[in-house]
This record gives structure tokens, C-alpha cells and sequence, in this order.
């Protein structure tokens, strides 16, 4: 566009923020299709939108977003596990990591929910690489995916008892005397 | 009695766990009634170059499915890094993708600037470039002369490693150590460059067009290095996106991202360089693209060596960065900041944060969580060949088992990078 003319626009705001601008749009596609209130907690941590909803949606807002010609967001970055013990009722959650490589979006969605129950919906009738990310977050932290093929361990021995990645298993043996320092605090 | 109570326990997980596991990859054992063969194919196998196995059945010598185990070096660096200071981590990201050891490095300490809001100067933002375009270079050297090696050329192999042992030498006079090389910190590089490691670098820039001219000679329109390669293992751009393809092998496949272009780090916006792409993402194009990118990184190297900047080698952020020895036993402010940062007594800012670099196998992403402590609260690894690899299965079926094993090399997985 010539420069002329990005000046004269009358709407054009001065010196606003691109990813800013990005972000407000991304989230007005996000409510419009999937309704007021499917997001809580949006954020824009160093730029990157982050938005926050339940397991019940994500399955369907996932594949919304993948199917939406207007954003198209059909690659799937990363998604991992986290475990946060001292939230009661969201111990366990699932980040999704999106990216539209048609117009370089990047959207990070968070689901939470109870370590007593943790079963959420695969996303491997959606993305191929669904597949092992979601049986590295199951060996991690005991996530069960519901539809996933193959939920076996990835990483560690099938005989593991338990998901090492969760907060309760600290990675040194907490009744060493030998290593505790009072002075550094270890 | 509780010993054995939990034994007991671990034994019936065991048993379902196998049971389960038999249940899908029936038939598993060798089935005489329909004359197919199991194969073990690893986990240690001179082909596959690195641990991981590979369950092939085979009816002759074609494939008819594969069921690839992962995990032989898994050293749970994700539950590691939630107990390090930052500056810690660093060499845990070395033994991902060993072949590419700065790329990881610089990758971290980028992840952490940006949580911490640190601003690196110009020339240590070139210095870094420069030294990961090195080990782009060294990284697909290995994985094309490997895959030489494969198909039974030797020789090409030989002539590119002393090439690589250059490189090797210049990290050496970079930052002290060759393979995992810890190189730079949050902030910044450790020293400047010596004038012995910017000669050694530019006595290299000079020598190895010729080498890399001759490798490619020896290669491109080889008529039986092309009998072996062209065709085998095609990936569409389609499938290779929703497998969460990156990098060279995405590329192959016709689709054009790169971090590099898309989401410049570390200045690559000043520097001017093609991405190459193939057509039909076999293992002939995935072959020629990263032979192409060698050329581009030299490219960039040379850019980046022209227009080297004067100024600092690191950022000024005192809390972060470590102070000059010298300093140390002379200055009272370097004094605690040094102990602060060697006990990790400095706290970060609570944020979240993904940062992602182009590796040698692709979008390499770190997924930083702070709850502002001194470590981590959660950090994950977006590991380009973990993610990749599981569309080997696919793309080996239905091939003999020499191709599998080109296909397998041409994917160029890293198996540190892979158990992380």
C-alpha cells in the first residue's frame, strides 16, 4: 500500500500496536463464532493471545478454527500438560499451541480441569500430530484423551505406576538430609 | 507386605499395559498364514543411527506396517528444568539436537529475554546468527552425508565431515567446547569473538564452497544415488501440515515456512536470503532443500560477517548476565551479583512465554511458564523431530527395507531430540 494513503484513512489509529490490532481481531472471529462467554481469562502474554475455555468446547473450537476459512489455523504447534495442585477442582490442564500459516497468527488456548477426572477429547481426528503429543501428555500427567487411538506411554516404560510430570513428585527425594541447604533455600 | 502389595500392583499394570499393546500390533509375532516376518529394526541398529526401535512386518521385502518405539534416552529434561536456575537449562538443551548445539542454546537464552524483557545488542544478535547458521550447516552436512552413507556412497561422507570438524574448531575458539557447547548466556555471548575465530572463520568461508561444490557434484545428478532416492517416501504439503512437519522436510514438501522469515529472531530480518522448497517431499527433494539451505546459511553468514557491528557483546542487565572475572575479585556490586546469579538467588518475572527458533530439523519452540521463582514452573520443548517422526510409519509402508532406512536418514531424526 502506498503511504499516502495508509495516512489519509481516517480511521487510521496513530502509532497503535500491529499485534495488538491482530489480537482484537482474532478474538472478535473467536466470539463471533463460538459465542460470549466461551472465553475467560484472555490475555496477551509478550503478544501472544491466550484465552482460556472448557474441555467440554475445546474439541469443537479447535476444529471450528481449523475448518474457518477466514483464519484457517491448520497447524498445530505444540500442546503440552501443566499441574497446578493448589487449584482445586483445575489441578490438571491442557495449553494448545495454534499457528495460522496463511496469515502468521499464533493463539494459545488453556483448558483446565480436576485431577480426579482428567479426561478430555482427542484432537486426533483433527491433527495427525495430535497423536503423540497427546500420549506425551498422557505419560506425563495421566491425561486421558477420549477417541485416541493408541493412549499408551510414549517416553517411559509402560510399567511406570505413576505420571511423573505432576507436581507431587518432586525430583529429588524430599527425606534427604544431605542436600538440603537452609541458607540458599534448596 | 505393602512392598509386595505394590508389586503386585506394578506387575498387573505391566501385564494389562502388554496385553494392550499385543491387542493393537496384532499379529505381532511372526503369522505363518499369511507368510509375514517381524523385524526388529533397532533399537540399536547401525542404520538408523541413533536409539530408537522400529517393529516392521514384512511380507518379503516389502513393509506392510511399522510400530516405531521411542524413549531409549529419555532423561525427562522438562521435570529436570523445573528445578534450575535458568542459566542451567542451557546444557540440558544441548543434548536435544546434539548435531546443532547452538541453535538450542541461543534458542533458550532468547525464550528467557523475552521473559525478562532483555534487549541484546546488534552485535551479539550477528555474533549468534552467525554461529547458528554454523550449526545449520553442520547439521544438514551430517544428515545428507549420512544419507550418502546410506545408499552406500562413502565417500561424499568423508570429504564434508573434515568440513564439519572446521566448524567444530571455530565453536571451539567461540566458546570452549565442540559438541555440546553451551555457548552464550541470557544476555548475550560469553567473550567476543578471538581473532583467531574470526580468521579460522574466514579461512572456512573460503575453503568450503569448493567442498560443498563437490559433495553436491558428487550427489545431485548422480544416476544411482538418484535410483535410490527419487520417489522414495513422499510426503503432500497437506499430510506434512497436519503431521506438524517443519522445517527442511516441510520445505520438501513445497510449503514455504520458515521461523527464519515468518517470525524474524535475532535480526534475521536484516539479512537477505531464499527459502528453498521442492516439489513432491521425497526423499530426493528433502536431499537437494537442505543442501540448498547450506548455501543460504552461507549466505547469511557471510552478510552477517560483513556487517558486523562494533558495540557491546552483551546485553547490560547486571542481575541476569554474569560480570567479568576480573571484575569479580575487584568490584563489590560484581561480587553479589556473581554469587546471586551462580546460586541462582535471582528472580524471574511471572509470565508465560513461547519463543521459537528455525532449527536444523524445523521449529524448534520453548514453552516457558514462570511463576516467578528462580527455575521454571513448567517448561516445554517443542521438539521438531518428536513431532515429525511419527509419520515415519506412513511414509515406510509399502516400501522395501532399504528405502525405509533412507527414508528414516533423509528425516534426519535426532534421537536426543526425539526423548528429549
Amino acid at each position: 500500500m502506498n503511504p499516502q494513503e495508509s495516512a489519509a484513512a481516517p480511521e487510521a489509529p496513530v502509532a497503535e500496536d500491529p499485534i495488538k490490532v491482530q489480537n482484537a481481531r482474532v478474538l472478535a472471529l473467536l466470539t463471533s463464532l463460538f459465542g460470549e462467554g466461551t472465553f475467560t481469562d484472555i490475555e496477551e502474554p509478550y503478544g501472544l493471545l491466550t484465552v482460556t475455555t472448557t474441555r467440554e468446547r475445546i474439541h469443537d473450537i479447535i476444529a471450528g478454527l481449523q475448518q474457518d476459512q477466514e483464519i484457517r489455523f491448520h497447524f498445530l504447534t505444540t500442546m503440552c500438560g501443566i499441574n497446578y495442585p493448589e487449584n482445586e477442582g483445575k489441578e490438571l490442564g491442557m495449553i494448545y499451541h495454534l499457528h495460522s500459516l496463511t496469515q502468521n497468527i499464533r493463539l494459545r488456548i488453556k483448558i483446565y480441569f480436576p485431577i480426579t477426572d482428567p479426561v478430555v477429547p482427542t484432537l486426533t481426528d483433527l491433527y495427525a500430530t495430535a497423536n503423540w503429543m497427546e500420549r506425551e501428555a498422557y505419560d506425563f500427567y495421566g491425561v486421558i484423551f477420549t477417541g485416541h487411538p493408541n493412549l499408551i506411554r510414549i517416553l517411559n516404560v509402560e510399567d511406570m505406576d505413576y505420571f511423573p510430570m505432576r507436581r507431587e513428585y518432586p525430583l529429588e527425594d524430599g527425606t534427604r538430609e544431605d542436600k538440603t541447604d537452609l541458607f540458599f533455600g534448596r | 507386605m505393602a512392598v509386595n502389595d505394590t508389586l503386585e500392583g506394578t506387575h498387573k499394570i505391566h501385564e494389562e499395559a502388554v496385553a494392550q499393546r499385543h491387542g493393537q500390533l496384532m499379529p505381532l509375532l511372526n503369522d505363518f498364514s499369511q507368510e509375514l516376518t517381524t523385524l526388529n529394526l533397532g533399537p540399536t541398529h547401525p542404520a538408523t543411527h541413533g536409539i530408537f526401535q522400529n517393529i516392521l512386518q514384512m511380507d518379503g521385502e516389502r513393509i506392510v506396517s511399522g510400530v516405531p518405539t521411542i524413549g531409549y534416552i529419555h532423561r525427562a529434561f522438562e521435570k529436570i528444568a523445573e528445578r534450575r536456575p535458568f542459566y542451567q537449562i542451557t546444557p540440558l538443551t544441548d543434548r536435544m539436537n546434539y548435531c546443532s548445539s547452538p541453535i538450542n542454546n541461543m534458542g533458550w537464552h532468547m525464550t528467557v529475554e523475552k521473559l525478562l524483557g532483555v534487549t541484546v545488542p546488534k552485535r551479539a544478535q550477528y555474533m549468534r546468527v552467525i554461529m547458528m547458521e554454523l550449526a545449520r550447516i553442520a547439521d544438514h552436512l551430517i544428515c545428507n552425508s549420512i544419507l550418502g552413507v546410506d545408499t552406500g556412497a562413502f565417500t561424499g561422507f568423508l570429504y564434508v565431515f573434515q568440513e564439519r570438524e572446521k566448524i567444530y574448531e571455530i565453536y571451539e575458539e567461540v566458546c570452549g567446547s565442540r559438541l555440546t557447547t553451551n555457548m552464550g548466556r541470557v544476555g548475550g555471548m560469553e567473550r567476543d569473538f578471538s581473532p583467531v575465530a574470526l580468521q579460522k572463520l574466514r579461512d572456512w568461508l573460503k575453503t568450503f564452497p569448493a567442498v560443498m561444490k563437490e559433495f553436491e557434484s558428487m550427489f545431485n545428478r548422480n544416476r544411482i544415488f538418484m535410483d535410490r532416492v527419487v520417489n522414495v517416501g513422499p510426503i503432500s504439503a497437506e499430510k506434512a501440515l497436519n503431521y506438524g512437519f517443519t522445517g527442511p522436510n516441510l520445505r520438501a514438501a513445497g510449503v514455504d515456512y520458515d521461523v527464519r522469515a515468518m517470525n524474524p529472531y535475532s535480526s534475521y530480518e536484516d539479512f537477505e536470503f531464499d527459502i528453498p522448497v521442492g516439489t513432491n517431499g521425497d526423499t530426493y527433494d528433502r536431499f537437494i532443500v537442505r543442501n540448498e539451505e547450506i548455501w543460504q546459511s552461507l549466505r547469511i553468514i557471510k552478510q552477517a560477517l560483513e556487517n558486523l557491528p562494533e558495540g557491546p557483546y552483551h546485553a547490560d542487565a547486571p542481575h541476569y548476565y554474569l560480570p567479568a572475572k576480573q571484575e569479580v575479585y575487584k568490584n563489590m556490586e560484581a561480587l553479589i551479583y556473581h554469587f546471586k546469579i551462580i546460586m541462582g538467588e535471582i528472580d524471574a518475572p511471572v509470565g508465560e512465554v513461547y519463543h521459537s527458533v528455525e532449527g536444523g530439523n524445523g521449529e524448534l519452540g520453548f514453552y516457558l511458564i514462570s511463576d516467578g521463582g528462580r527455575t521454571p514452573y513448567r517448561l516445554h520443548f517443542r521438539r521438531p523431530c518428536f513431532i515429525y517422526y511419527q509419520a515415519y510409519p506412513e511414509m515406510a509402508v509399502g516400501t522395501t527395507l532399504s528405502d525405509a532406512i533412507v527414508i528414516l536418514s533423509s528425516m534426519n531424526v535426532i534421537a536426543g531430540e526425539l526423548d528429549a
